[in-house]
């Protein structure tokens, strides 16, 4: 009570304080420094690969020259797929949560099983797509990469969707509804218009999961060392290059590894800064 | 005590818009409104007043049943508009939206351009031409006197004005539906002064061409505002007058009480 014990108190909150900053400072260099070695490998192997014909020819054998075109194509296209086909349902399902079933027992259950989905390994749903499209199919294809590429997008957008839209005030939608609005247009107009930033974030940030994903394209949509745009037929991808060429023995194909790894991360990066700048814009707003 | 506010009906050549009989409100198991009889008079200001959580606000929200959005909450009793009970489960609710408008405490003005803002609400109900969409929007900023201050920014985005300026846009956007009836719930609490001064202005000019009811915690704004107040407490119908008397000459001692700011 008496300011005397508080200040006899006072050196010991002071080093205890000063205890936790270090660890958390610690602890944070740490992280710190292991990505940045990560970053700096990285750039320095592959910038020494980069060069026009990554861009313009295919995957090699070994010993001969070549690209990523393939690869990028590849990419590309099932990432584009898989994200057209999983946005629409994870953003109609978010808004179901986060409009519509709110309290309901099957919006828990949508809940509580989408959160496993998000953070279920990603091997799991290439098993999945596997058994249901790759096996009745009889053949690996680039459709089946893109499904599974899909399924992984669904519950990221499932909960940006639901996030953004709980981050619309009530009263923004009885304003809507007073004026004799419909709720589905209360939605359209006001809901998502009011957190688009948002919601877009959260496609960004799904595209950015999804393109460096590897595993559950090893499943589906193979490889193929060719150019190819048949969504019938097995398909290159950047990660599934990355995964053969990195494993082999050959000096070419590991350059071009590291290549192909700094093409996807940067890609990344300039979502996630495409992502960042959007959320700053409408912070100010 | 339901008998006795009816016959407290004030003696008048008005002619009733909303009439309220035996209305009783629910929130789940909470008992909010209790056998609250009102009239409100066309064209006409009336007042709720009362201390916190005596209901007042959720009267306002039975008129336009904008409780329907939440479950869990119900009214029972008649709620009459021109004759016709809004509460029956068969009514169109965005039709009685247009026709019961509402102005609420915070300014909430979407996420669209000035324009837009009163626009979209009049594209609800009329596909009109260009020229006359631009006429509707500029008589209604003028009905709610903005026009001046946003008549060169109208691709502007409404989050970009004042708060006072947000309210009175979306008193226009209210007005340009051309509703009949207008609920405002605690219109100027978020707002200065002046603001406020501005929206009692309004809401004096807007009387005569439509019914009003608002909801104010702020008594010299009730008595400024309002040609009838209804004094509420622990979710029933005080006393129901008009206003000097309600203020000068209460009947009932809660009332006095309140309107001499001896609690609430």
């Amino acid at each position: 009570m008496s300011s005397d014990s508080a200040s006899a108190r006072y050196p010991a909150r002071r080093r205890r304080n000063a205890i936790w900053l270090g660890l958390s400072v610690a602890a944070a260099a740490i992280g710190l420094i292991g990505l940045v070695m990560i970053l700096v490998v990285l750039v320095w192997k592959g910038f020494a690969g980069l060069s026009v014909a990554v861009f313009t020819q295919n995957t090699p054998p070994p010993g001969s020259a070549g690209g990523l075109l393939n690869a990028i194509v590849g990419s590309l296209l099932m990432t584009v797929i898989g994200v057209a086909v999983g946005t629409p349902l994870g953003m109609l399902a978010g808004t179901y949560l986060a409009e519509y079933g709110k309290y309901s027992r099957l919006a828990m259950v949508v809940r509580f099983i989408n959160d496993i989905l998000l953070s279920a390994p990603s091997i799991v749903i290439g098993l999945f797509i596997y058994e249901v499209m790759v096996a009745p199919m009889g053949h690996f294809s680039a459709l089946a990469g893109a499904m599974a590429l899909a399924v992984l997008v669904v519950p990221v957008v499932v909960r940006t969707t639901e996030d953004m839209l709980n981050l619309v005030p009530n009263t923004l939608r009885e304003a809507g509804s007073a004026l004799g609005m419909p709720r589905s247009l209360v939605i359209q107009r006001i809901g998502y218009r009011a957190v688009r930033a948002g919601l877009i974030t959260g496609v960004l940030l799904a595209i950015a999961r999804v393109s460096g994903e590897t595993a559950p394209l090893l499943f589906t949509a193979l490889n193929n060392q060719f150019f190819s745009t048949n969504l019938l037929r097995p398909m290159s991808s950047l990660p599934a290059v990355i995964f053969q060429f990195a494993l082999s023995p050959y000096e070419d194909w590991q350059q071009l590894a590291w290549t192909g790894a700094l093409i996807i991360t940067l890609a990344v990066l300039a979502l996630s800064i495409a992502a960042r700048a959007l959320t700053a814009t409408t912070q100010q707003k | 005590m339901r008998d006795e506010v009816a016959a407290q009906k004030p003696p008048s050549a008005n002619k009733d818009k909303v009439l309220i009989r035996g209305l009783n409100f629910y929130y789940g198991q909470t008992h909010a409104l209790k056998g609250v009889n009102l009239d409100l008079y066309e064209g006409q200001v009336t007042a709720f007043i009362g201390p916190s959580g005596c209901g007042k606000s959720t009267l306002l929200r039975v008129l336009n049943r904008m409780y329907d959005l939440y479950p869990g909450q119900r009214a029972e009793g008649e709620v009459l508009l021109d004759g016709e009970n809004i509460l029956s489960p068969e009514l169109d609710l965005n039709l009685l939206r247009s026709r019961i408008g509402m102005v609420f405490q915070k300014p909430t003005p979407f996420p669209m351009t000035i324009y837009d803002n009163i626009a979209f609400g009049v594209r609800l109900y009329e596909k009109l031409p260009k020229s006359e969409m631009d006429a509707r929007v500029q008589s209604a900023l003028q009905r709610a006197a903005l026009w001046a201050e946003v008549k060169d920014k109208l691709n502007a985005s409404g989050l970009s004005l004042s708060g006072g300026q947000q309210q009175r846009l979306c008193i226009a956007r209210t007005v340009a539906i051309s509703p009949e009836v207008i609920l405002f719930d605690e219109p100027a609490s978020a707002l200065d002064p002046i603001s406020t001064a501005k929206i009692e202005e309004l809401i004096d000019e807007l009387s005569g061409d439509y019914t009003i009811a608002i909801v104010t915690h702020n008594m010299q704004q009730a008595a400024r505002v309002s040609r009838y107040t209804a004094f509420m407490y622990l979710g029933e119908m005080v006393e129901f007058d008009e206003t000097n008397k309600v203020f000068t000459s209460p009947r009932d001692k809660r009332t006095q009480d309140y309107v001499t700011g001896r609690f609430g």
